[in-house]
């Protein structure tokens, strides 16, 4: 009986999952579609007739804006990390001046929309020459996450045992070597979390990309894709197979960081 | 993983320990002050030049030159005065709530059907990320693929039905709707997630105590769910509508806030006024972002109260 009622709601579970997902197929779909077949009414559900063509073009011309939006993601994990980590420590643990304060002001900072940081960056960077830089979108990137960051880091630290630090305090270690040797290596998990969503929001960032980095060379992958919209609304196919690979990122995180991810999500909102 | 609560255990260190050679007060400000740092340079003054653009009269020359003329709060009025104000403000209203109460709705539907686990219940929820992790820019063109008005899958099927062709993305009756429906769909793996937690952290014996009392599923979530879920609901809730009113990419992707207006919220509009039409005109920009400020900024203190209140709970 509840053998059968199990295989029920997991049967209805795959349905709602098939819903739910169905623009990702459909995207899928799309990128493998023969341009002629693009205009076809009603829609081919099936890629029967499947074409690289989309892909073949895709590779051909955003290979460097993907290799562009990587190195941005990855800059973006270091600088939020470097800011952030100490940051979190000292809050947790040390009791500075002010803490109460940068709280606060953290927690303001994620209310203030992207179009307003970007029209600040934009006024601020164009007088230094930064912008269309990778520097400069890499600067901007790291403050989508650093909030996050610092508000995650410092939930984490709180719940260490304080006797682990008194007790590297007896052994004469630094508040430094602490740190390093003893709370770095417990926060494994939440240095991960947060180096995953430092590096998809700035892989997926569009706002900074497209107002800071509008007449460059060198652009990531989002700006790609959407150069590429406004360039051809025929080529379906190429953009859709532009998105398949914009995506993999977030498939493989999906995958192998499943955990972390979901710790991050209601990281501040649920109290476990 | 994360335990918010501050610290329940702090060590008093005694007399006897060995003095530290460094006074602590200067150790943790020396930790903190990359962040102090950051926050000044890179917010702090940011925001700075967004207030200062709005209460000068920036035209792209004096951009470039910096030498704007000083207008004091006029920027403010004539966007207030201005006829797209109240499009913008009532778009922004139904974009927000209508995309945050059915995110919820939907995302608290799915967090109760997977809170008993069953097969696969682990896989299936875990898939439902995707959407979330997707970057916008894919979502958004995929969405405007398949709500495209000729070759559109949307249409296709509605026409099986014997609906006619709608033309989702460039008509002005239906553009709202249409990002709302995307948003929608992008906002509910957020929502899923946290309430599934947040049913997690409900007692199992409740709902024991409630069967052996004859209370039927209906009942069970009107009465333990719905009541002991409200903290987290309210939570949920105002993260969204801090988020929903920033949203730019998914609106900018698929419509650029028309047409004629019929999509645009605050933030489209001050994103438009600032680097959609190739004629950046920053001061009235900023004074839109800035009036988006203080209304996030007034969801904000009513997050920052409840969680207060949550704490002392």
């Amino acid at each position: 009986m509840t053998v059968r009622r199990s295989w029920w709601k997991t049967a209805v579970g795959v349905v709602l999952v098939g819903l739910m997902l169905f623009p990702v197929y459909w995207m899928f779909n799309v990128s493998l579609t023969k341009t002629s077949d693009m205009r076809a009414d009603p829609p081919h559900w099936f890629p029967w007739d499947p074409t690289f063509e989309g892909y073949t073009a895709a590779f051909g011309q955003q290979l460097p804006a993907l290799a562009t939006s990587l190195f941005i993601g990855l800059g973006t994990v270091a600088l939020t990390l470097l800011v952030s980590l100490p940051a979190g420590y000292s809050l947790a643990k040390l009791r500075p001046l002010g803490a109460r304060g940068i709280d606060f002001l953290l927690l303001v900072a994620q209310m203030i929309p992207a179009v307003v940081m970007a029209m600040g960056f934009y006024a601020i960077y164009i007088r230094l020459g930064m912008l269309n830089t990778v520097a400069g979108l890499i600067v901007a990137d790291s403050t989508l996450a650093v909030p996050f960051g610092v508000l995650l880091f410092r939930a984490f630290m709180a719940s260490i045992p304080a006797e682990l630090m008194a007790a590297a305090q007896i052994d004469g270690a630094s508040t430094w070597r602490t740190f390093r040797s003893v709370i770095l290596p417990l926060s494994r998990n939440s240095v991960i979390t947060v180096s995953l969503f430092a590096f998809l929001w700035a892989w997926s960032d569009f706002i900074f990309a497209s107002t800071l980095n509008r007449n460059s060379d060198v652009i990531p992958i989002t700006l790609g894709i959407f150069r590429y919209i406004g360039n051809n609304t025929t080529q379906w196919n190429s953009i859709m197979a532009t998105a398949v690979i914009a995506s993999i990122p977030a498939a493989f995180l999906l995958v192998l960081a499943q955990r972390y991810i979901a710790a991050g999500v209601t990281a501040g909102a649920v109290k476990d | 993983m994360t335990s918010v609560r501050t610290q329940s255990v702090t060590v008093r260190r005694a007399a006897h320990e060995a003095p530290r050679r460094r006074s602590p007060r200067w150790t943790a400000l020396a930790f903190l002050a990359p962040l102090v740092l950051y926050m000044l340079l890179f917010y702090a003054y940011p925001l700075y030049r967004n207030i200062e653009l709005s209460v000068h009269d920036y035209t792209p020359r004096a951009f470039v030159q910096g030498d704007p003329e000083f207008t004091g709060l006029a920027n403010y009025a004539n966007i207030l005065a201005d006829d797209t104000f109240l499009r913008a403000l009532s778009n922004t209203a139904v974009f927000t709530l209508g995309s945050i109460a059915l995110q919820y709705a939907l995302g608290l539907a799915l967090a109760v059907f997977f809170h008993r686990t069953f097969r696969l219940s682990v896989a299936l929820r875990a898939m439902f990320l995707v959407p979330w992790l997707l970057p916008l820019i894919v979502s958004a063109s995929t969405w405007s693929w398949m709500l495209n008005s000729e070759n559109g899958i949307v249409n296709s099927v509605l026409q099986a039905f014997g609906i006619g062709q709608i033309n989702w993305l460039t008509s002005p009756d239906t553009s709202l709707l249409a990002v709302t429906i995307a948003n929608i769909w992008l906002g509910i793996p957020f929502n899923l997630v946290i309430l599934y937690a947040g049913l997690q952290n409900i007692p199992a014996d409740l709902y024991e105590a409630a069967g052996l009392d004859g209370a039927n599923a209906w009942q069970r979530f009107w009465r333990i769910t719905f009541p002991l879920l409200r903290p987290v609901s309210a939570i949920t809730l105002l993260l969204g509508l801090i988020y929903t009113l920033k949203v730019v990419d998914i609106i900018w992707i698929m419509t650029k806030g028309g047409p004629a207006d019929a999509s645009t919220t605050l933030a489209i509009w001050s994103y438009r006024e600032a680097f959609g039409t190739g004629q950046p005109d920053f001061s009235p920009a900023a004074a839109v972002g800035n009036i988006l400020i203080l209304i996030a900024f007034a969801a904000g203190l009513v997050h920052v109260h409840l969680q207060r209140r949550e704490e002392r709970a």
